[in-house]
């Protein structure tokens, strides 16, 4: 990726991004919370989006899935234009999985049923074929033992890897994820972030909203720093954290400049 | 003067019955049409919202005693001679369904708004996140005040009784107008709805107790 300061695109994207974002603009009211937003995501990229409160990373990351409409500018992921009519948001959702903050798991289905409601409904799998996949999945985030319980009866740490887990089933080609631990204390912080690493080793191409500037910085290999709307810093981590071309971000990151 | 006696109990008992009927008829029809209401009031069309929307605030703004009258003596006039039960039971779906379609609404908007992205980002389709996500969470809080409506209804049917349809009610009155007696009869009346209604309101609070907790 190849930003200046003000989010422009400085070279012409890669053929092989498989989320491609284009001069979008959103605005909630009067409010333009995203400002000409550009970025590209290749596969297997793990690109962590950082910034303050209000800067607009969240809502950059509801619009690549189609659950805010934008103003101007076009999102491309895995070739589906996002937004505007719903002819093609079925193959989106194929393709696109997503984690929010608060688990959002369907409190009146066991933790298999969350899983495999989708196989069925959307995938058409067998029965037998769902409950394999869910039993993989669990396996996956360590939580086999799960299947029956209820949402409710699981620690929130357990419930975001259950949420991971049901996005997981349906084999998305990218996954976003919204701010994922920020709802758990920092023991089950830990277990969260180790089934996303695992994801990202695994070559997942995973795109997270996220506070935990130490995760970022180890397992995401891209980092984009948002700021009034805009994608104000970006690049390959090292890179950037080692030397942050901006006043802003040096101070976000609080090494000074 | 005749007095009053065990054939007037066993006529009064008799008439429970038709207030069951009634109430049921009038809880089944309303249900029906409150759901309809209730799913045209948050769907995506203008049109079916601004429909259903006028419709809740029509009937909610007209006195049931009115739409019995509509319902009786209104559509004779037009030719349609209803017996005063079909009439009765028109008139209470139409309101049992205006006040259930508002109750509902709001039901399914209290689920929350994330249950509607987290099962749209799994690829379900509106009626899929509405059969599967959205109304057995919505059935959960609507519950108990449903319940709580039931028993208003069956205390309304006795509204049934001025178009001549004998429930409850009415054949309190029948007695009392040959036997002078309004005080036993009126009691006995009374006792009769409470023995119908309190079962409901126990019922609806244990629901509510029951709910809460689960969440």
């Amino acid at each position: 990726m190849a930003f200046d300061a003000n989010g422009a695109v400085l070279a012409e994207p890669q053929g092989d991004a498989v989320v491609k974002v284009r001069d979008v603009v959103k605005f909630f009211g009067q409010l333009k919370v995203l400002d000409g937003v550009s970025l590209d995501v290749k596969a297997g990229d793990m690109v962590a989006i950082i910034g303050r409160s209000g800067s607009g990373k969240s809502t950059l990351l509801r619009c690549m899935n189609g659950l805010e409409d934008i103003q101007e500018g076009k999102i491309v992921i895995c070739g589906h234009e996002v937004g505007y009519g719903q002819s093609n948001r079925a193959d989106l959702r194929r393709d696109v999985g997503m984690v929010f903050q608060s688990y959002n798991l369907f409190p009146h289905l066991t933790v298999q049923r969350n899983i495999t409601l989708a196989l069925t409904l959307v995938k058409k799998k067998s029965k037998a074929e769902a409950q394999r996949l869910a039993e993989q999945v669990l396996d996956q985030v360590g939580l086999a033992d799960k299947m029956l319980s209820y949402p409710e009866q699981l620690s929130g740490g357990q419930q975001q890897r259950v949420a991971i887990a049901r996005s997981l089933a349906l084999s998305p080609q990218v996954m976003l994820f919204d701010e994922v631990t920020s709802a758990l204390d920092p023991e089950l912080t830990v277990e969260v972030l180790r089934v996303m690493e695992d994801l990202a080793k695994g070559g997942m191409t995973m795109i997270l909203v996220t506070h935990e500037m130490a995760f970022a910085q180890r397992v995401a290999n891209q980092v984009v720093f948002m700021h009034k709307g805009k994608v104000w810093e970006a690049g390959p981590t090292r890179e950037l954290f080692s030397s942050p071309k901006t006043s802003e971000f040096a101070q976000f990151i609080g090494t000074g400049l | 003067m005749i007095q009053f006696g065990p054939a007037h109990v066993i006529y009064i008992l008799e008439a429970v019955r038709w207030t069951v009927v009634l109430s049921l008829v009038a809880f089944a029809g309303g249900a029906v049409l409150g759901l309809l209401l209730a799913l045209a009031r948050v769907s995506r069309s203008i049109l079916l919202r601004a429909f259903s929307a006028a419709y809740i605030q029509t009937v909610q703004g007209t006195p049931l005693l009115i739409l019995l009258f509509l319902a009786y003596f209104g559509l004779s006039l037009l030719g349609y001679r209803l017996a005063p039960l079909v009439a009765a039971g028109l008139a209470l779906t139409l309101y049992v369904g205006a006040f259930l379609g508002e109750i509902w609404r709001g039901c399914i908007q209290a689920v929350p708004r994330t249950q509607w992205e987290a099962s749209d980002c799994l690829g379900l389709n509106r009626f899929q996140q509405y059969a599967y996500i959205i109304l057995p969470q919505a059935i959960r809080i609507a519950t108990p005040p449903t319940v709580g409506f039931m028993v208003q209804v069956v205390k309304n049917t006795s509204l049934a009784s001025v178009i001549g349809f004998v429930e409850l009610t009415r054949a309190g009155q029948i007695v009392n107008n040959s036997t002078f007696q309004p005080l036993m009869v009126f009691i006995l009346v009374a006792a009769l709805y409470f023995a119908i209604c309190y079962p409901l309101s126990v019922a609806s609070r244990a629901l509510e107790r029951k709910l809460n907790v689960a969440r």
